[in-house]
């Protein structure tokens, strides 16, 4: 299902939205139709709904084509679907599945359990969600890691139990409570801001001490020390920290990467903690269906209607201009893209500057570096991975080494080039979901950490661009003797190409980095961690705020949620 | 002075400035406090040493910062031959080519850029600022997260700490929320402009550190290096006359003249545990000295693992103190120079070598892979200059902090890292100060490894443990091991390895006083009524 | 299925004895034991559990994780990790011990067997090379696992002893129980211990892999005239309750791997403060904690065993000091319906208050009833958690 213009068209609720009337307002216009974006829009209109109240107007206007920003699916070579940028599915909250019933819009995810790394100079490692097959097959390299697994799930399933609560919740901003001084942001804010912490408060006194101790070095800690208390086989330490530097410019001896790890544990299937799925169809059946739970419940989506401007006056945000010249306008306008784009690109550094200097800054030193590219391949087989078996290709595929490999992968990114012996995570969707490509052919995606923005020379060319895909391709070959042989085509991807194709800044894929300064009350930035931008009415949505990054969905409902209690209050003109 | 044949109340190992801060507030406090040491003179790795006949230099820490204002003051160190108001010294960056900047004068730094002459400053006084509020800690004991379980005094020091925090303003309090755990060189570039600022602030920020300016958490090391820089330290760094000794000396001398023994030549063995509890110390001699109390000195690794045992301790505990980041970064070289070349002719201050943040970053790099850096970064004093009793007439001597230099060396020996950071920190200094080299007569380097074994910092560490976040507060040194006590009843951490941490402030010293105290006077409560 | 089935392959590994349990294994009832195939039930639960209290009855223990200690100070270290006194036993003796984490939670509580002065096994229900190496810092003592080194059978039942002495063992009638023997049989190395876990008269036989049909086949031969038989786990786990052993993950879970800090637990908590020796020379881990909490009573609760109205097994049901249901006291964890006593019995974590013989409280149980599910509140009593003690045990 694509959505064009036309399909978008109102339904039953307003019969003088043609989609083309320049006069038109609405109560909600979302810039950009990625997986939060429309989440955002469909909580919004659902959620108007349900206060009783008319229900609310919501316009999303897409840059593109078609919707689904980052998670979409395209058929770049006949016959075969790509899930051109993000690849798995997991993080995207149950919450959100209920709510805007997905299954019904055609969404399906189904998990894999099988995670490895292939070695050419020995047996690889594979990890499988059933303990007692993980214990069989780690005791070949080190019985103490087999069962060091155990504990070692359990730290981190109690981390993911206390940080999943915050999730869907608006993050307390302790800056804010203070009695005697009105917020200007959030007039309602401190209230609710210590009501947050007294809750988050709460959870961690149920701990006990000695996990809370384990908990605040957790999240300050490198991965290699955390990994390093608990496991000794080099690869598969290797293997386990790759989750802590997927889409991060930092490498596993970074302080701060532990919580990075915890970011892609805490996504879940059917409860299981640390599951991730394929959604069938690819990535983009996740935004199809979230768009079609949006349009069901009333939101207009505009595809090719690229906004350039937001309209400000007198400090609040009251429409938007588009590319072509239209005005729109509606009570609230909501970003969807990062914070990058959103402060220097489409709001007015005057208009920033008129209500606090500052965000201009903040937003210039916002951490947004693109740190990883993607290789989309076509493959004729399914390839045989070094030192596994054919198993191996039923989930995730890192291919890296122990910590120094990815270090080093991180020095070369650091200086500015492409990791010469990159970290590579690679799936191959096609061996679960029998749509993405012709049968007995396989569709493969490859996941590269780490490609710069910009090289340390300039710009890419094409010239680079081309090596940067040989070095990737002759990494795959050296782990899967002869499978370059298979290789029918190749999408390559620098993350200058991706916020090229999907307007996020530096490709990166968290729309900002998850360090610590720009998690919680302090993402996008600080004093702005609620959603709410520095203008009246405007309101943030994207990966960039809280909780961050991944097909998750919580960012967009939590925005929603937030609007929707400013509608209420009557905050929203 | 107490008899010697009477039981002290108080054993203290190791005459360090921290050992010798916590024996001169507790003889203050009337209690019989014995100190001992293993090495001939006190001082520990605050001393002055003659490393080649004539010449004489500052051990391990060679400038004063962070000696806190209080403890100075209670104990009348200026009455015990300190003088304070001496030497203070301004930081110059020298740069090759043979330019340079003094950090410290807007003038100089706008030869280099005229936007950071401006905001150097105004960045060093914020940093200073919210510094300064996180150090509101630095002289009481850090309440436990726990709030059910903290008690009054806790509360109270929470309560101080949040206002300090407002007092900030949401602007600066914001900020350092940001900021906290971000690295120093996003930071240098949020600041800063020009390269070789940038490279000074990183510097800072990754000093003591097995860690590079990219490296987050580094912030949070500049931010605790310039507490001390603000009124919780000396206000910025001092070259003592007569190097470090005269610190430690004067606090050994605050020390006795309150009644506190101190015993030099005396190595403990191991701490004495009778029924699960401490009952005094061995020597290496076999002599027993018995107290119910016992404070060490030493870092918390030794503590735990050799004084206390690991037999007396719990099993996670032991792994947590065996897992601490302790690793040693930075060597110490010492040169005696027949003459100075004419760069450093004046050069009396603090000279910082280290002129871009990625040439930190790449010898960082090599510390990673166990290697020693190729390049590596240097802070630099001439003493000699400002004390010239220092070198023989017409001499000099100059102190150099060389990172990095691993303690977890993967494919060189001690001996051959040894000589690595040595010729290399030669080859650095050459740069930028032409002839120096010929200059040296004589070199001492001192890896993480020597300063093990000669000051016996495990792991080299000057710290006593790295200065990072899971490394601070009640996490230092460990959850289980908090308010200064061991898990051990009656063993007690005194030294950097406790918080607030390293440099030589005494505030560990200080605060370890102060909960041994309170505990003593517990204890004779309980005599007292029975 | 059709997509994966390439990859799947079997990775459960098969004992020594898999030949001959599989031939019988009608019911095709196996369960999972440590990565490794192991009868639940062979036929009927009924008859396997009457062979423990009557005949002789055959369960193969090698998937038991052991871990061998050994090394010039292996005594000493044996001595700090465990909460009793390891100077208690001897050379050639083994006995039942706990062993705790620093907070005095449990870790695991197994059978610790001393072969010499510094040589032992432990026998473990879980993983924890990790922990015991951790432990072992600044111990001179070598740690390895050695699961997979013996094959073992557990001969438990009154005609224990006589199927041993059929089998040629000279002089079984002398092995005190917690005792340990080796010899040579048909030229063949066998150990013997008295200990199981069904609170019966009892062996366990060790051999080498290689041995172990042999002695399945010895075994089988020799006792077919006094009542033997294999069994599955679900008779044993009626005898194990009835004996009053605890079961890892079902009544307590491991401190390594609690997921939630309530559900780990002390061993006064769990009813084994019996282990814990707080006068043994020397620290152990866990001490200090387990000292604070035993003078300072900060004990939650303590597993206890209560005896049931009725005839319904009322596994994980609540606790009530009133009919009304309106006071908690707390939950049960094992059940069973007892077949030698005629009794409904389980273990209740109860307060310290509850826990004496006879203290009648109120237990809420749901029980499936033809499809339904239905409640009642019946009457239930405190009790002791070792239901059944025959003077046969330990004769």
């Amino acid at each position: 299902m694509v959505t064009i213009a036309a399909a978008g068209a109102p339904r039953s609720f307003s019969s003088f939205h043609t989609g083309l009337a320049m006069q038109q307002s609405y109560d909600a216009i979302i810039i950009g139709g990625g997986h939060n974006g429309l989440t955002c829009a469909a909580y919004l209109a659902k959620g108007g709904e349900k206060n009783g109240k008319s229900k609310l107007k919501v316009l999303v206007l897409e840059r593109r084509e078609k919707v689904g920003g980052a998670a979409m699916s395209e058929e770049k070579f006949p016959g075969f679907i790509y899930s051109t940028c993000s690849y798995v599915c997991s993080l995207l909250r149950p919450e959100i599945f209920r709510f805007l019933d997905l299954p019904r819009h055609g969404l399906q995810v189904i998990p894999y359990d099988i995670n490895s790394a292939p070695n050419p100079e020995g047996e690889g490692i594979i990890y499988y969600n059933d303990h007692d097959r993980t214990r069989e097959s780690l005791r070949r390299h080190s019985i103490r890691d087999a069962e060091a697994y155990d504990e070692y799930a359990m730290e981190i399933s109690r981390h993911c139990r206390f940080i999943k609560r915050t999730l869907l919740m608006t993050p307390p901003d302790p800056t804010q409570i203070n009695p005697f001084v009105q917020n200007r942001i959030n007039p309602w804010g401190h209230r609710e801001d210590l009501d947050g912490l007294l809750r988050i408060g709460r959870e961690f006194g149920r701990l006990g001490e000695r996990h809370m101790y384990d908990m605040i070095r957790f999240w300050s800690m490198s991965v290699a020390d955390f990994l390093d208390q608990y496991f000794e086989t080099p690869r598969w330490k290797g293997l386990a920290a790759a989750s802590s530097i997927i889409g991060t410019a930092l490498g596993p001896y970074s302080p701060g990467t532990a919580y990075v790890l915890l970011h892609h544990y805490m996504g879940e299937v059917d409860g299981q903690i640390g599951a991730w799925g394929f959604a069938r169809g690819g990535m983009g059946s996740v935004s199809k269906a979230i768009a079609a739970a949006a349009e069901e419940a009333g939101v207009e989506i505009r595809v090719n209607a690229e906004v350039e401007k937001v309209i400000v006056k007198g400090g609040k945000a009251v429409g938007v201009a588009l590319k072509s010249g239209e005005e729109v306008y509606a009570k609230a306008i909501v970003s969807n893209a990062d914070p990058k784009r959103t402060y220097l690109k489409l709001v007015d550094k005057g208009d920033l500057d008129s209500i606090d200097p500052d965000i201009h800054r903040y937003a210039r030193n916002y951490k947004i570096r693109g740190s990883s590219g993607k290789l989309n391949i076509a493959l004729d087989g399914l390839p045989e991975f070094a030192g596994l078996g054919k198993e191996a290709a039923y989930g995730t595929i890192d291919i890296g080494g122990d910590f120094d490999y990815i270090e080093r992968a991180f020095d070369d990114y650091k200086y500015g080039s492409w990791s010469k012996q990159p970290f590579l995570d690679c799936v191959i969707p096609t061996t679960v979901d029998p749509t993405m490509a012709p049968p007995g052919k396989h569709f493969m995606s490859v996941f590269v950490q780490y490609v710069p923005y910009q090289l340390a020379e300039g710009p890419w060319t094409p010239e680079m661009k081309a090596q940067y895909e040989k070095d990737v391709l002759d990494t795959i070959e050296l782990h899967a003797p002869g499978f370059k042989k298979l290789v029918l085509h190749v999408q390559c991807r620098t993350p200058w190409d991706i916020e090229n194709e999907v307007g996020m800044t530096e490709g990166n894929i968290f729309h900002g980095e998850l360090t610590l300064d720009q998690l919680l009350f302090n993402r996008p930035f600080p004093g702005m961690g609620q959603y709410r931008g520095p203008f009246d009415n405007f309101y943030m949505c994207g990966s960039g705020t809280h909780p961050g990054g991944g097909v998750m969905g919580a960012p967009g409902a939590n925005a929603a949620r937030e609007m929707l209690k400013d509608f209420k209050r009557g905050v929203v003109q | 002075m107490s008899a010697p044949r009477t039981q002290p109340d108080v054993v203290i190992i190791g005459a360090g400035h921290n050992g010798l801060v916590a024996a001169a507030y507790l003889a203050k406090a009337g209690l019989k406090v014995t100190v001992l040491e293993a090495a001939p003179q006190v001082g520990g790795a605050a001393v002055t040493r003659e490393f080649v006949p004539g010449y004489k230099v500052s051990g391990v820490a060679h400038l004063l910062h962070a000696l806190h204002p209080t403890i100075a003051r209670d104990l009348g160190l200026a009455r015990h031959g300190l003088d304070l108001r001496a030497q203070r010294v301004a930081t110059r960056c020298l740069l090759p080519g043979g330019s340079s900047f003094d950090a410290g004068d807007a003038a100089s730094i706008a030869a280099i850029s005229r936007a950071d002459a401006e905001a150097y400053p105004a960045a060093m006084a914020r940093l200073t600022r919210m510094a300064g509020a996180l150090a509101a800690y630095a002289l009481s004991t850090p309440p436990r997260p726990d709030i059910a379980r903290m008690g009054w005094e806790g509360k109270l020091s929470l309560g101080k700490f949040a206002w300090a925090m407002r007092r900030l303003g949401r602007k600066d309090m914001l900020e350092l929320t940001r900021i906290l755990t971000m690295n120093v060189n996003d930071l240098a570039n949020d600041y800063l402009e020009s390269e070789p600022v940038r490279a000074l602030l990183c510097f800072e920020g990754v000093l003591g550190l097995c860690l590079g300016p990219r490296s987050p958490s580094t912030v949070f090391n500049l931010l605790y290096r310039l507490a001390s820089l603000g009124a919780n330290g000396q206000g910025g760094f001092l070259l003592p006359k007569g190097g470090m000794g005269s610190v430690t000396h004067a606090l050994a001398k605050a020390a006795t003249a309150a009644g506190a023994t101190i015993r030099t030549g005396a190595a403990v063995d191991h701490i004495l545990i009778e029924s699960d509890a401490a009952a005094g110390v061995v020597l290496s001699t076999g002599e027993e000295v018995r107290a119910p109390h016992v404070a060490s000195n030493a870092d918390p690794q030794r503590t735990a693992l050799q004084l206390i045992g690991p037999r007396n301790l719990d099993t996670m505990f032991v792994s947590r103190m065996r897992h601490l980041r302790m690793n040693g970064s930075a060597a110490k070289i010492h040169l005696a120079l027949d003459g100075l070349p004419e760069a450093l002719a004046k050069a009396g201050g603090r000279l910082v070598v280290a002129p871009k943040p990625d040439d930190i970053e790449r010898a960082y790099d090599c510390a990673k892979y166990g290697r020693v850096s190729d390049r590596p970064a240097l802070e630099v004093t001439i003493p000699s200059l400002g004390d010239p009793s220092l070198a023989p007439a017409g001499k000099h001597v100059a102190s150099i902090v060389a990172q990095y230099c691993p303690y977890r060396l993967r494919e060189s020996s001690v001996n051959e890292a040894r000589q690595q950071i040595g010729a290399r920190s030669l080859a650095v200094l050459e740069e930028v100060a032409p002839g120096l080299g010929q200059r040296v007569t004589a070199m001492e380097v001192l890896t993480p490894h020597d300063l093990e074994a000669q000051f016996g910092m495990t792991g080299g560490q000057w710290h006593h443990g790295e200065i990072t976040l899971d490394q601070v507060l009640f996490l230092r040194p460990a959850g289980q091991a908090q308010e200064y006590r061991m898990p051990v009843p009656g063993v007690y951490l005194c030294g950097a390895g406790a918080h607030p941490g390293g440099n030589v402030s005494g505030a560990p010293g200080y605060n370890a006083a102060r909960e041994i105290l309170k505990d003593v006077r517990a204890q004779k409560r309980v005599v007292g009524a029975a | 299925m059709t997509a994966y089935v390439e990859h799947v392959k079997p990775f459960l590994r098969r004992t020594p004895f898999h030949e001959r349990i599989e031939a019988l294994m009608h019911g095709n009832h196996w369960m999972r034991w440590t990565g490794h195939y192991s009868p639940a039930a062979f036929e009927s639960v009924q008859s396997e559990y009457f062979t423990i209290r009557n005949g002789a009855s055959v369960y193969d223990i090698s998937p038991l994780i052991k871990y061998r200690i050994a090394g010039r100070q292996a005594a000493e270290y044996v001595n700090h990790l465990i909460t009793r006194d390891l100077s208690k036993i001897k050379p050639m003796q083994a006995f039942y011990t706990a062993w705790c984490q620093d907070d005095g939670m449990l870790v695991e509580e197994g059978t610790i067997f001393r072969f010499g002065e510094n040589d032992f096994l432990l026998n473990a229900a879980k993983d924890q090379l990790h922990w015991l190496e951790q432990a072992a810092y600044g111990f001179e003592v070598q740690i390895e696992e050695a699961s997979n080194d013996l094959a073992g059978l557990s001969l438990q039942g009154p005609q224990s002893r006589d199927v041993l002495r059929a089998f040629g063992i000279n002089g079984i009638e002398h092995l005190p129980r917690f005792g340990i023997i080796e010899l040579e049989l048909n030229g063949r190395w066998l150990r013997i211990d008295r200990a199981g876990f069904t609170g019966d008269l009892g062996y366990e036989l060790w051999v080498r892999p290689a041995d172990a049909l042999w002695l399945w086949d010895r075994l089988f031969e020799v006792g077919r005239d006094h009542k033997i038989a294999p069994i599955g786990a679900q008779a044993l786990e009626i005898a194990r309750i009835e004996a009053g052993f605890i079961l890892i993950d079902l009544d307590y879970s491991s401190a390594l791997h609690a997921l939630r800090p309530s559900n780990r637990m002390s061993p006064y908590e769990l009813g084994i403060g019996w282990t814990v020796n707080l006068n043994k020379p020397g620290y152990f881990v866990g001490k200090r904690a387990l000292k604070r909490e035993k003078e300072q009573g900060l004990s939650r609760h303590v597993l206890t065993g209560i005896e049931i109205e009725g005839r319904k097994p009322a596994p994980g049901s609540f606790l009530y000091a009133d009919r009304a249901g309106k006071r908690e006291l707390g939950l049960t964890t094992s059940a069973c319906w007892s077949p030698t006593l005629k009794k409904n019995i389980a273990y209740a974590r109860l307060p310290a208050a509850y826990a004496k013989p006879g203290t009648e409280m109120w237990i809420e149980i749901w029980y499936h009833k033809e499809h339904k599910i239905e409640r009642s509140m019946v009457r239930c009593w405190a009790a002791n958690r070792m239901f059944y003690d025959p003077p046969r045990k330990s004769a």
